[in-house]
């Protein structure tokens, strides 16, 4: 108990502090998690509003698999970027293994399920509630697709930040391919899984308490965009 | 566009049939009223029409019209209006530019039809934060501001109160005035005596008559009518 005290006020002396090692972790975590949602976004939001406005054959089954594939273990996503980006991988050449891009490419490929499953979700409720209204007013499925993103679009927002959110917390995929190098591929879960191992808690505990709080801020974020949009909106 | 010449038109959902070998014709000019009791199959009737369902059996044909603009020349309410989550006026825009016309044209031409609905003043407001009769006059707005030649009406005025009901009424005849054949489908035997020139009476997802109003109400010539007209107001 008294080594969790101590640690926690080394911890938040490190915070207050701004403690270079710290912030410089801090900061990558956030560009490498940012780029990651920004990418899935362009992904998987037109993604899930195609599979929600058209239909298909197998339509049932790719839903299935997008929803099975939100719970995707991040170590297995890690392992097969890993695979791919490794000198004998198919993509090999690019010499992009152990550099931030690769964990941008990890984190974007787990939270891509995340973003067009449930943004399909949201969007095919709308398409239910506006079809006959939109298609009565002459627009095409394109431009309904539009229509129903823009319309749901606070909704949505709180998906890309739910999909953030699963990005910076995860360690599994970017351990792998990043490989925790000390001030080139070292974000805030990895450096916890290391500083920890090590016996540094103060570090460990510090970005411990930065990641908490990151997600702590984002869920009411996306908490008070829904209660603000629903107030003002309707 | 009219008229508008329904052959032998059946439709079915899931096994059950809902329009039964409907047979009509339409003419430009009278108010149209589709009246029946619930599940008559007015509004399947209705939508059929509009072309947001395609009959089964028998053909649907508009005269006096190309095919391709067959929809841009009709509009439709629904029961329950469905606004965007944007303001009243984006939302009567949104109809106009899917039609093709400019931006500065869109605004000119909404912000008049809010106007006749007495909904100026509230057109930068979110459509969505509107009263129920709010939003139905603004969904006559929307769907006049396109001038059609035919609007579909379905069931305008079920969930509105008294007042709000007179100032739809009063929406629609204006709309009627303005040269748009008027298609409305309503239970309500009041509301039919009002607004209808010529009455479509359905009973189970058959046509059983077409007459002009005050026929129907003298002499219902089927024995459905005559039940339902009693059934409803059951003083007389």
């Amino acid at each position: 108990m008294n080594s969790l005290g101590e640690a926690l006020g080394a911890a938040w002396r490190l915070l207050v502090g701004f403690d270079t090692e710290l912030l410089q972790v801090v900061g990558l975590s956030l560009q490498v998690s940012l780029t990651a949602v920004v990418i899935a976004t362009l992904i998987g939001l037109p993604l899930g509003a195609a599979i929600a406005v058209e239909r298909f054959r197998g339509r049932q089954a790719l839903i299935v698999l997008l929803n099975a594939l939100m719970g995707l273990p991040p170590v297995v996503v890690g392992l097969l970027v890993y695979l791919l980006l490794s000198r004998a991988g198919p993509l090999g050449s690019l010499g992009i293994l152990f550099t931030p891009q690769a964990m941008i490419i990890a984190q974007a490929v787990l939270i891509v399920p995340i973003i067009a499953a449930l943004s399909r979700q949201i969007i095919e409720d709308a398409w239910r509630e506006y079809a006959e209204q939109l298609r009565s007013l002459g627009a095409r499925r394109l431009t309904a697709a539009m229509t129903l993103i823009w319309d749901t679009r606070f909704s949505l927002l709180t998906i890309v930040l739910a999909g953030f959110g699963r990005a910076a917390a995860e360690v599994g995929a970017v351990m792998i391919v990043g490989g925790n190098i000390d001030g080139v591929t070292r974000v805030m879960t990895t450096a916890i899984a290391l500083e920890t191992s090590k016996g540094d808690l103060p570090l460990a505990l510090g970005l411990g308490i930065v990641l908490i709080g990151l997600v702590v801020l984002l869920n009411a974020l996306a908490a008070t965009i829904r209660e603000v949009a629903q107030r003002k909106y309707g | 566009m009219l008229p508008l010449e329904l052959n032998a038109v059946s439709f079915a959902a899931g096994g059950t049939t809902i329009i039964n070998g409907i047979t009509a014709r339409i003419e430009t000019g009278p108010r149209t009223i589709i009246l029946g009791p619930n599940g008559a199959g007015k509004s399947v009737l209705m939508r059929l029409c509009h072309g947001l369902l395609q009959p089964g059996a028998g053909s649907i044909i508009w005269h006096g019209v190309r095919n391709g603009d067959v929809r841009r020349r009709q509009a439709m309410v629904f029961q329950r209006p469905v606004m965007l989550r944007r303001s009243a006026l984006a939302n009567v825009m949104y109809g106009l530019k899917l039609a093709g016309k400019s931006r500065s044209e869109c605004e000119l031409r909404a912000m008049d039809v809010l106007e006749v609905v007495g909904l100026a003043q509230h057109a930068a407001r979110p459509a969505r934060v509107m009263s129920g009769g709010e939003q139905q006059r603004l969904a006559l707005a929307r769907a006049w501001a396109l001038g059609p030649d035919v609007l579909f009406l379905d069931e305008p005025t079920a969930n509105l109160d008294p007042a709000s009901t007179h100032d739809i009424e009063n929406i629609i005849n204006a709309i009627h005035a303005s040269g748009t054949k008027i298609i409305m489908t309503t239970h309500n035997l009041g509301q039919a005596r009002r607004l209808g020139d010529e009455i479509l009476f359905m009973s189970n997802g058959r046509l059983m008559e077409h007459t002009p109003i005050d026929q129907f109400f003298k002499e219902p010539a089927s024995a459905e009518a005559a039940a339902f007209i009693k059934g409803e107001l059951p003083w007389q």
